[in-house]
């Protein structure tokens, strides 16, 4: 029996429309048919290339794509279909959005306030006891984000969702700039926040972190999930795995000796070769 | 940090120096090479002697090189002598003090009034961009930002003085009253053309950057988060909006002393208001060299402050400047 479904993403697609050099509305398609799932006490991973359109999918769910963004499809939480008004009366009081970079603090207020937040003097002890939590000491909420260093951001973002005691968590990259230790630690807050029946979205370009902590994996590439797979499947030579990209991706790492299939015509790395729904080829025309 | 503060404090005073000789130079300069005979206009229709022609320009000292000129201006007025007014037959700081009391009160009235219409016009466009409130206010800035001050002015008194006669045409008190009998009544009712023309100008400017600012803030990165954690407008207005674009505004503010400085002598003359703008047009075209000369020096003075002023209030509004340097660990 499975758990109840928090988020459920249907064939959702966004794309910006803007003019070019001849005042002609162009469109561009950045996230294609994208389905997902995520249940309570599950944590999908969400792996992909930098620029991929990883970050577009958070922020169409938390309903703050710019003004010129279209989108497309359905999502659901908890059943019921997330309009920009329902998500404006859930988001930060039931999901909870890390964002990247230090860049989503504002740079003239005192990090520690911004943690509150709106929530009030109520959230200062819950603000306090993030920073405990993540390894900061007490005196950097007195601090502006100028003066943090890219790791400190990082756990002043983690803070936020900390103090929000929200249902589901999507996390945008919150693992780069911390040293291992730290990251892990994170991460494995993230695990027990998800034991207690959060559900999480783990948006991140490390596969190998993802695989310490995620029950599923998404392989994001170019707008598109090309495959969603428990994170058991990705074992072996990844022979599990159905779509030859995640079998590529996974034969890359490190562990698995940087194996990079190469095209038996052209010799070209299958890193550049075209990917689509069914398989990956190399573009001088043999598979 | 006190090393750092004398240092400040010493270009500070020397660029001060530099800007005052400068700005001093350039218009006994102009003064100099102006067309104008100061003796001719001095007497007007009053014929005179060659003889007693030359007797004024020898005590005015316009027989010595103009090099020499600036250098004895200028050695008095370090003494404290700006000299006397040609024209007002008064010392020139006597003449600068009175007529700077009528231009502070103009200028200050449209100073502020300008300031915090112009903020709050500003954040109310940005708060509902695209959108009616928006489009008003945008189209009457441009408006006002592209005509000239002394043509609102014009319209100002045929539309308030002219035709509603709710203001007198001009002047700062009633025609044929003796000073002490001013009432305060009189000389605010004098006040509003020329301050509400004055601010009208100044205003425009003000209300397009706030505007551009609070949008561009709306649009960052730090306030997408905050709609992601739940703030509603108001509260993105008051949270960020506020505190990001009050830098701005500051400068904004105070880098438009100048401006108004340029637009009361405008609205001056039309509104034939005796301030300072007023004064520096008669001295101008009177070729009173002394007169002018401290009018410079003065509004100089005025305007460097005012900068001066904005540069301070950087450092205690903004922590990135305030604090220095980041902090690891």
């Amino acid at each position: 029996m499975e758990n109840e479904v928090l988020l459920e993403v249907q064939h959702l697609s966004v794309g910006f429309e803007s003019y070019n050099a001849r005042v002609e509305k162009v469109f561009f398609n950045a996230i294609t048919d994208l389905n997902l799932t995520v249940r309570k006490g599950e944590i999908v991973a969400i792996v992909g290339s930098s620029g991929s359109g990883k970050s577009l999918l958070a922020h169409a769910v938390m309903n703050i794509l710019p003004d010129n963004a279209r989108t497309g499809g359905k999502m659901y939480y908890k059943g019921e279909l997330l309009t920009p008004e329902v998500m404006n009366r859930l988001r930060g009081r039931q999901i909870a959005f890390i964002p990247q970079s230090v860049a989503f603090l504002d740079p003239l207020m005192q990090v520690g306030d911004q943690v509150v937040g709106t929530l009030g003097e109520k959230a200062r002890a819950l603000q306090q006891k993030a920073f405990e939590h993540f390894g900061l000491k007490q005196s950097v909420a007195q601090l502006y984000p100028f003066q943090l260093s890219g790791g400190m951001a990082r756990r002043v973002l983690l803070s936020t969702s900390y103090v929000a005691e929200t249902e589901m968590i999507i996390a945008d990259e919150p693992t780069p700039g911390l040293d291992l230790k730290i990251a892990i630690e994170a991460l494995k807050d993230f695990r027990v926040q998800a034991d207690q029946g959060k559900g999480v979205i783990l948006i991140t370009h490390d596969i190998d972190l993802a695989l310490h902590v995620a029950d599923k994996i998404a392989i994001f590439y170019d707008g598109r999930v090309v495959e969603t797979a428990d994170t058991q499947t990705f074992r072996g030579d990844g022979q599990g795995l159905k779509h030859p990209y995640s079998r590529a991706l996974f034969n890359a790492l490190p562990q698995n000796g940087f194996n990079l299939q190469r095209c038996p015509k052209c010799g070209a790395t299958c890193a550049t070769w075209n990917v689509d729904e069914e398989g990956m080829r190399c573009g001088c025309g043999d598979s | 940090m006190n090393k750092g503060l004398l240092k400040y404090l010493t270009t500070t005073v020397l660029r001060m120096v530099l800007l005052l000789i400068a700005a001093t130079m350039l218009s006994f300069f102009l003064v100099h090479n102006a067309p104008m005979d100061p003796v001719d206009a001095f007497l007007g229709e009053v014929t005179v002697s060659e003889e007693q022609r030359a007797q004024i320009a020898e005590r005015w000292g316009l027989n010595k090189s103009p090099a020499e000129q600036y250098l004895i201006w200028l050695g008095n007025t370090l003494r404290g002598d700006m000299g006397e007014s040609r024209t007002y037959h008064e010392p020139v700081t006597k003449v600068l003090g009175e007529r700077f009391r009528a231009s502070l009160l103009l200028m200050g009235t449209a100073w502020i009034l300008s300031g915090v219409l112009g903020v709050i016009l500003g954040i109310v466009a940005g708060m509902y961009k695209g959108r009616w409130p928006d489009r008003i206010i945008k189209t009457f800035s441009l408006i006002l930002a592209s005509s000239p001050v002394f043509w609102i002015g014009l319209l100002v008194l045929m539309v308030f003085a002219v035709e509603l006669q709710w203001f007198p045409l001009g002047l700062a008190v009633p025609i044929g009253k003796i000073e002490s009998e001013v009432t305060w009544a009189e000389r605010l009712h004098h006040l509003v053309l020329p301050a509400l023309t004055l601010s009208i100008t100044g205003i425009a400017n003000i209300v397009l950057h706030t505007r551009q600012k609070l949008i561009d803030v709306l649009e960052s990165e730090y306030v997408l988060f905050a709609k992601a954690r739940g703030e509603t407008l108001k509260q993105l207005i008051t949270r960020h909006g506020l505190r990001n674009i009050a830098l701005p505004a500051v400068t904004l503010q105070f880098a438009s002393i100048s401006e108004l400085f340029g637009g009361s002598v405008l609205a001056e003359r039309v509104f034939s208001y005796p301030g300072l703008g007023s004064t520096a047009v008669v001295a101008g075209m009177q070729a009173d060299a002394p007169l002018l000369l401290g009018i410079a020096l003065f509004s100089s003075l005025f305007v460097f402050f005012g900068n001066l002023t904005a540069n301070i209030l950087y450092g205690i509004i903004d922590p990135q400047i305030r604090e220095g340097g980041g902090i690891d660990g």
